[in-house]
């Protein structure tokens, strides 16, 4: 039987946005998810708490970004209400007044990265990441999970994370060769001084209930076991499902249902997922009813129909191949981490597109190999806008070593000429400079 | 002339108003017993003998259909019910003769699987079997698309005496209260027809129609024959007959806060920008949550007679009540008898009042007055402290949109009114700690049958497009008429204030009280692909609830 939980819903359809006219981001989205939630009268269950978004404050954004030039200038109202939708729903629950929260809420956020120049991938801003930073300043929490389970690779979010071994991204999506945004392969493991705590899953086209079941059993749950985060957060994409129009797989509701109730997220907050009919109301409603601890096993799209969405023999084989190798690669993830050249900085050179607003943007990060934290970051970031910024990153939990070394960094590069902006993003103090 | 009449759990109210004047106004204790016949006898009393006056029009707010709820004394009812995908039917409070039956409705009003007849033949033939004479019939989104409902409506319904339909009820999504609602509307059905006959009997009598109207728990009323299959629209009113009352006899135009101080509960209602605010899913009568449309009331244990005692340091103020106040004779101490020590209020017994006090003084430790003081300070924050959290909890509400989200409206009370037993002493008080005006209108102890005499015909409507689907529903009336591709927004909103104008007139509503206004006006762009298939058009609109015209707020002549 399912045990009753209190949930908190925090539900902003922001029915007055939209990327464009006809993009699929746009005001229709949660129309039917709310005609279907208002009509179950999902808020009517006394363990079902709905509350209004709060509003992020750019000192939020900054914490998690370097905005160029300003998080002003790349964040509209819409952004900072489904950040801060995330935020109340962290709230919420982290203050004991629910025992897990969904934040139903849009415009998305994985796709957007630590510099953001503009919109990609339908996002500016990382919601969860800005939540998961507000909850680590506001309450201390320092291990936290993020299972991605969006159809597309969440590279905003592994980006923002991949120096911190206290962050634990598990991203599950289709596989990158057939999808945008055409990353999160096995390889992608994290930074020098967090090697592991990335876990790319990608999976084949036409991936049913069964593999995504199975992955979840036999990697994703395991390896939370072994991390043993304070808090797992969801980043419930929903775009996985059979009838999404711009995806490949075969998930149902009652998949997102099954998945929301073994995987027990503390927070759920939602990502993609384009089928507005004929998927997301009853995926959303699943996801509420499993959070909430009340029998799901009614809910099923009208035309639900198992036996034609029945995994190929091959996509099984090759996900009961993929899923060992990850777990042993997670296991071993102690052998992967750079044990020599500590102090010195490691690079790697990045081009980044943002299909949404068109930049293209060439990055050179470098990270500083410690064993003490994190490790210091610099970015180098020029875009097609013009903007040329280089930023410094202290990490949270900064090693002496670290913060000098940054410090120093900030202090010698000038703005002017070279760059437009340089940014000091000191994460431990919660403090953010720009000159 | 205009005859209101309120029917109270204990008192009767009734006014006879000319014009701008109160002619008569009376106060009979309600005999709970025969609550038509009291009704009735406190009209006659008011009228005279038959042929004396004719009033224009006679209004009523009764606790019939209340009671037969609230005491089980009602219906048995077969519950028909189509639930689709979902929640599980085990969440779904109904009574024990409910089946549910296949076919279902999508949330844009598609059709996916129809009607079992043979299925529906057998309930009803088994309700009927067992005596049942009325039936409700539910769907889920039968309010997007009628036909499912209306479909066992002619499978089923010629063996019944009542039907009571879903879509009927209300508009509004949310399936669990749209059962529960055709239930108490099948249920009390039959208890309230006979209400209505002895009404009309009496009427009758006077040789000369004369209209005769219902008071609605949203402070609106209804003619009482037109009231006859929507008896769930008459329960708990109330509360709304005293909410019109102050705002037919307090100058409410702001944001404000009106209070009904009894002996033992205090209600609670607010006001933005003049008019009162509605619940926004319904109301709650006992286990069930309804989809009736309803003023926005809150009850609190606290009022004159609550018994005092002290507890860990301070002195606690109900919520029961043990009788009445101790100088009335009552067993308890309680805040009128610290209103009396203090001299707010002028004394029955006053030496009663400080014997039943000095305990609690004693046990404070302090002097009497000190502890007349303390409990009716207490008794007044109290009372502040649920206001205030009522108005957080209306601005807490959440919104869709980030216009509303950032610009919305917040309540911000200037004026609070005040009616019932103890307001005099305690509404300057009370006003202090909420920081705002009090105001206490004039010779309010009959406010429930003012607010009930001028109170207007109220209704609302709810129109759908889907100009893909190429369907317009109009759905309180169960009609869905084809439209072209190019239908707009703004046609809907006509055919719904159209439409709406109509419904309110046959509901028995005045030409010149007609105050229309769309609460609920969204169209949307349906993309399918890449393009655009159509656009998804909701429009709401209602009758403000308010005053017939002809009567000024807060007109002192009204009060005489």
């Amino acid at each position: 039987m399912h045990s009753v939980k209190r949930t908190g819903l925090i539900f902003f359809p922001a029915f007055d946005w939209a990327i464009s006219p006809t993009h699929p981001e746009r005001e229709e989205r949660l129309l039917y998810t709310q005609d279907q939630v208002f009509e179950e009268g999902l808020l009517d269950f006394e363990n079902i708490l709905e509350y209004k978004p709060g509003l992020a404050g750019q000192d939020d954004i900054n914490r998690v970004h370097i905005c160029v030039p300003e998080a002003s200038a790349i964040c509209t109202e819409s952004h900072l209400i489904s950040a801060g939708g995330a935020i109340t729903a962290a709230d919420k629950v982290l203050r004991g007044d629910v025992d897990n929260a969904f934040a139903l809420v849009r415009p998305p956020g994985h796709h957007a990265m630590r510099v953001v120049h503009g919109a990609r991938g339908f996002c500016n801003i990382n919601i969860e990441a800005v939540m998961v930073e507000y909850i680590r300043r506001h309450y201390g929490h320092r291990k936290i999970a993020i299972v991605d389970t969006d159809c597309h690779h969440g590279d905003g979010s592994q980006d923002i994370f991949w120096h911190d071994p206290d962050t634990l991204y598990i991203s599950v999506h289709q596989d990158g060769r057939t999808l945008y945004p055409g990353t999160g392969f096995p390889n992608e493991t994290g930074g020098p001084n967090a090697r592991g705590y990335t876990l790319n899953i990608p999976l084949p086209p036409e991936t049913s209930e069964e593999g995504f079941l199975f992955a979840l059993d036999n990697l994703i749950l395991p390896v939370l076991e072994d991390f043993k985060p304070d808090i797992i957060i969801n980043s419930a994409g929903q775009d996985n499902h059979y009838s999404d129009p711009i995806t490949n797989m075969n998930f149902t509701a009652q998949g997102y249902a099954i998945l929301t109730d073994r995987l027990k997220p503390h927070i759920a907050v939602l990502e993609g997922g384009y089928s507005v009919e004929t998927a997301l109301p009853y995926i959303n409603v699943g996801i509420i009813l499993a959070m909430a601890g009340i029998d799901y096993s009614f809910v099923k799209e009208p035309d639900y129909n198992p036996a034609a969405l029945r995994q190929d023999p091959e996509v099984t084989a090759y996900i009961e191949r993929l899923v060992p190798a990850l777990y042993d690669q997670w296991r071993q993830r102690g052998s992967l981490k750079a044990s020599s050249d500590i102090g010195t900085f490691e690079r790697r050179s990045r081009s980044i597109y943002y299909d949404t607003d068109n930049i293209h943007e060439e990055q050179i990060e470098s990270v500083r190999i410690c064993d003490d934290c994190g490790g210091v970051v610099t970015i180098d970031s020029m875009a097609s806008t013009g903007n040329r910024i280089f930023a410094v990153i202290v990490p949270g939990r900064a090693c002496a070593a670290c913060r000098r070394e940054g410090e120093a960094l900030f202090a010698a590069t000038k703005s002017g000429d070279v760059y437009r902006y340089v940014y000091l993003q000191d994460r431990d103090r919660d403090v953010f400079t720009r000159k | 002339m205009i005859l209101g009449i309120d029917v109270g759990g204990t008192h009767t109210d009734a006014v006879l108003i000319e014009g701008r004047d109160v002619l008569e106004k009376i106060k009979v204790p309600t005999n709970s017993d025969d609550l038509g016949g009291s009704l009735l006898e406190v009209a006659e009393q008011l009228l005279g003998p038959v042929g004396s006056r004719y009033p224009d029009r006679v209004v009523f707010s009764t606790t019939i259909s209340t009671n037969a709820i609230v005491q089980d004394a009602v219906s048995t009812v077969g519950m028909i019910l189509a639930n689709g995908p979902g929640i599980p039917p085990s969440r779904i409070t109904t009574d024990k003769n409910a089946r549910f039956v296949s076919g279902y409705v999508n949330h844009r009003g598609i059709s996916v699987v129809p009607v079992d007849r043979r299925e529906v033949e057998i309930i009803a033939e088994g309700f009927h079997k067992k005596g049942i004479t009325a039936i409700g019939v539910a769907g889920k989104f039968s309010t997007r698309n009628q036909r499912l409902e209306l479909d066992i409506e002619e499978i089923a319904g010629s063996r019944f005496s009542h039907v009571s339909l879903g879509h009927r009820m209300s508009g509004n999504l949310n399936f669990p209260r749209r059962v529960a609602t055709t239930y108490l509307n099948a249920a009390v059905w039959d208890i309230y027809r006979k209400f209505i006959e002895v009404v009309n009997a009496f009427i009758n009598r006077f040789g000369k129609r004369f209209p005769v109207y219902i008071l609605k728990a949203d402070g609106g009323t209804l003619e009482i024959n037109r009231s006859a299959d929507y008896p769930v629209q008459t329960i708990l009113s109330g509360p709304a007959a005293s909410v019109m009352g102050i705002l037919s006899l307090a100058d409410c135009v702001d944001d404000a806060v009106a209070l009904d101080i009894g002996g033992t509960t205090t209600d609670i209602a607010l006001f933005a920008d003049g008019v009162p605010l509605l619940e926004p899913r319904g109301l709650t009568i006992g286990k069930y949550k309804t989809l009736i449309r309803g003023l926005r009331t809150q009850s609190i244990g606290i009022g004159g007679d609550s018994a005092v005692r002290f507890e860990n340091g301070g002195f606690v103020i109900g919520p029961h009540r043990l009788g009445p106040a101790a100088a009335f004779g009552g067993p308890a101490p309680t805040p009128t008898d610290a209103m009396i020590v203090l001299g707010l209020t002028s004394p029955d017994d006053r030496r009663k009042a400080e014997t039943a006090l000095e305990p609690l003084a004693a046990q404070a430790g302090i002097s009497l007055e000190s502890a007349a003081q303390e409990i009716f300070d207490e008794t007044c924050r109290h009372i502040a402290r649920a206001v205030t959290a009522m108005i957080e909890r209306v601005n807490a509400q959440p919104v869709y949109t980030i216009h509303e989200l950032l610009e919305g409206k917040v309540l911000r009370p200037a004026v609070l009114h005040v009616v019932g037993g103890p307001a005099q002493p305690m509404a300057p008080r009370i006003a202090e700690y909420l920081n705002c005006r009090a105001e206490i209108p004039p010779h309010a102890e009959v406010a429930n049958a003012v607010g009930a005499a001028l109170a207007r015909t109220t209704t609302e409507l709810t129109v759908l497009a889907d100009t893909e689907e190429k369907t317009l529903t109009i759905v309180e009336e169960g009609i869905r008429i084809p439209i072209s591709a190019g239908f707009t927004r703004e046609e809907a909103a006509d055919i719904c204030l159209d439409r709406l104008r109509e419904r309110a007139l046959s509901m028995g509503a005045r030409t010149e009280d007609l105050e229309l206004e769309i609460t609920e006006d969204q169209s949307f762009n349906m993309v399918r692909g890449f393009y655009t298939a159509g656009r998804n058009i909701r429009i709401k609109a209602q009758v403000k609830p308010g005053l017939i015209t002809g009567v000024e707020r807060g007109d002192p002549s009204c009060t005489q």
